[in-house]
């Protein structure tokens, strides 16, 4: 049994049927990635497990209860944090605050009228998020407006935003998607080190097959809404079936 | 101390300086000069300044930290001058029960009102708040005339079943508001050689109940909350992806500034004891949009200088008539003098708002952070000639890199 467990799953918009009957089964501290081609679903199926769509049939479990019907801040309290294609962030805030704010929500949960406190006697927070830009080495900009990071400094920073919550479950969307080779394997080498260092599960949408295969233990490759298979990266390398489907002459 | 740091504190302090002191800030100038029509020392200015400061503090907190525009925040001053008459009315004329009433009231209203309306956000909002305030300037103007008393607004009169105290005085007039036996419009005057300063009790208490609220706004801005609403207006969608729900957010920091609203109402009531449907009217709310556009949204001190330099424009430069004007330019030659008056005149007396209007432009054009980022402009352009060799606190003024978008 998984920490994911995505049951018979079906969205249908208008007279597109989206995802078909997908299953999927994301097992706990595992890099799980999700690929296929455009139009696959991919998105749709992560939009279905972080609140903002929902699907017509199946089911969705994460950590034993149904995420169906809540509301993604709830989803979010549940111990899921996602990383979008493009880093959305706090561009008015300093980096520090933007690492702050993940944890009040995690502190404090969805509402707290906190408003004759000072934000930064906060001694429990400023010590968390002090300790995360640490972890991402972004400490020497903490007072940086964040609208002025590199493209590459706000995806660490919002990759930092949902470590601080300590989730259980990270969702990442293309989280290289239109980054030069440098910036792709740091991304790549701060999501090992991130495996390494903590308990977390992930699962990662991604086109790059250097990212994949570099990162997942398991990978579900989908086409037309439903999956065609489920495997190791070693076998899905070497799979007809895959390579005719998507991978074709681009495989490593 | 009180929670603020030392750069909030000077702020507060100079506010509180700055009204404490301003019955001989705004009178310059000697009673019988020319220049004294410019003087702005007198009660009913100096209430005006900041019972409207504390109405644009408010909305600042809704429209400065999380950036929804509501252009309805007029009906919560209205449904608190309405508030504060009736409990003249039928309770007493002290005013602590009349603008305790008005600010619970004007929360309640603003929570019906805002739970509609932040279902949406945007332009969408902006048009929700309108419309609820155009409804009830027409409720109060005609449907719910019996509470309201319609066009002709409600006042205070020789019957009113006063519970804690009289109906009419011992010489058969209407009792004043007073605060615990303090008469608002009381007020000690001072002959100082050529000035006239006037010490209005109504207007202290006004200033006072204006610098708690500064306070307040202040300790906001600085809140975790604060922090929170900040971020609503940069990034709602990283909000509710991040666990925390806005719309309980933004609810609050709306019943804050209906609140607020409300007892700028009360206020105005308690000062004058009657209050009419056009204190509702769209207007009203437009005119507090445009005082913290215009001081700064999102700044601390912007929505009270902007508050102020309206309503100075409003009282002063609408008073300049063509007679003042010809008095000004007499030295010149007749057809050069009525030739200038001719050209001046659009922009004075009734046509202030003409002046206003292009203040008002030239200040979101050339400076969109307001009337307080011309001031940091100057500010800066002196710190620069003085200290040009000073690196300062790195740590603390990062540079900015220079792809920002601006």
């Amino acid at each position: 049994m998984g920490i994911l467990e995505v049951k018979g799953v079906g969205k249908r918009f208008g007279g597109l049927q989206a995802l078909g009957d997908v299953n999927l089964s994301v097992a706990e501290n595992s890099v799980h990635a999700i690929i296929g081609p455009n139009g696959a679903g991919k998105s749709t199926l992560l939009n279905c497990l972080v609140g903002k769509l929902i699907p017509d049939t199946g089911s969705v479990m994460f950590d034993g209860q149904s995420v169906l019907g809540r509301k993604p801040h709830e989803i979010n309290q549940m111990g899921i944090s996602r990383v979008f294609q493009t880093p959305e962030i706090f561009g008015d805030l300093t980096v520090m605050e933007n690492v702050m704010i993940p944890c009040f929500a995690k502190r404090d949960g969805a509402f707290e009228l906190n408003a004759f406190s000072s934000v930064f006697g906060q001694a429990d927070i400023v010590a968390r998020a002090e300790q995360i830009l640490e972890d991402v080495n972004m400490q020497d900009k903490r007072h940086m407006h964040s609208a002025s990071l590199s493209r590459g400094d706000k995806r660490r920073l919002e990759m930092a935003m949902c470590l601080v919550q300590e989730p259980k479950l990270l969702l990442l969307d293309e989280p290289t998607a239109g980054m030069a080779r440098a910036d792709t394997n740091n991304t790549i080498d701060l999501l090992k080190q991130i495996k390494q260092e903590r308990d977390i599960t992930m699962a990662i949408i991604e086109h790059d097959m250097h990212v994949v295969f570099s990162l997942a233990d398991r990978i579900t490759v989908l086409a037309q809404g439903t999956p065609l298979v489920e495997d190791t990266p070693e076998n899905i390398k070497g799979h007809p079936k895959v390579r005719e489907a998507y991978l074709g002459e681009t495989a490593h | 101390m009180l929670g603020l740091n030392k750069k909030d504190m000077s702020l507060l302090l100079i506010v509180g300086a700055l009204a404490l002191l301003a019955p001989f800030i705004l009178n310059p100038f000697p009673a019988d000069s020319a220049m004294a029509q410019f003087n702005a020392g007198y009660p009913d200015l100096m209430q005006r300044f900041v019972i409207f400061g504390i109405f644009a503090i408010g909305f600042n907190i809704l429209f400065g930290l999380t950036g929804y525009l509501s252009f309805g925040h007029a009906a919560f001053l209205g449904v608190g001058s309405y508030s504060a008459v009736w409990m003249f009315k039928l309770l007493s004329m002290n005013v602590v029960p009349a603008i305790l009433l008005s600010v619970i009231v004007a929360g309640l209203f603003s929570l019906v009102i805002g739970f509609v309306s932040l279902r949406r956000s945007g332009i969408y909002f902006s048009i929700l708040t309108l419309a609820f305030a155009q409804m009830s300037f027409n409720l109060a103007y005609s449907v719910l005339t019996p509470i309201t008393n319609g066009e002709t607004g409600l006042q205070l009169t020789l019957n009113d079943p006063r519970v804690l105290g009289v109906s009419q005085t011992a010489d058969g007039s209407i009792p004043v508001t007073n605060l615990f036996g303090m008469e608002m419009r009381s007020t000690f005057e001072m002959d100082l050689g050529p000035w006239l300063f006037q010490f209005n009790t109504g207007y202290y208490l006004c200033a006072i109940l204006m610098l708690l609220s500064f306070y307040l706004s202040v300790r906001i801005f600085r809140s975790p909350f604060g922090m929170m609403l900040r971020a609503v207006k940069s990034n709602q969608h990283r909000m509710n992806y991040t666990g925390l729900n806005t719309r309980p957010y933004t609810l609050a920091a709306f019943v804050i500034s209906g609140m607020y609203a409300g007892l700028a109402g009360g206020l105005l009531a308690s000062m004058d004891p009657l209050a009419g449907a056009e204190r509702m009217q769209w207007t009203a709310s437009g005119e507090v949009v445009l005082m913290t556009i215009l001081g700064g949204a999102g700044t601390l001190l912007g929505p009270i200088l902007g508050a102020g330099f309206i309503k100075y424009f409003e009282n002063i430069f609408s008073k300049i008539n063509d007679s003042v004007l010809h008095g000004w330019f007499g030295f010149m030659p007749d057809g050069l003098e009525d030739f200038i008056v001719t050209i001046v005149h659009p922009f004075v007396g009734k046509g202030w708002h003409l002046t206003l209007g292009l203040m008002f432009m030239a200040v979101v054009i050339f400076l969109p952070g307001g009337l307080i980022e011309g001031g940091q402009r100057i500010g800066k352009l002196f710190s620069r000639k003085s200290k040009k060799s000073d690196g300062g606190d790195a740590e603390h003024h990062p540079k900015q890199t220079p792809h920002v978008a601006e």
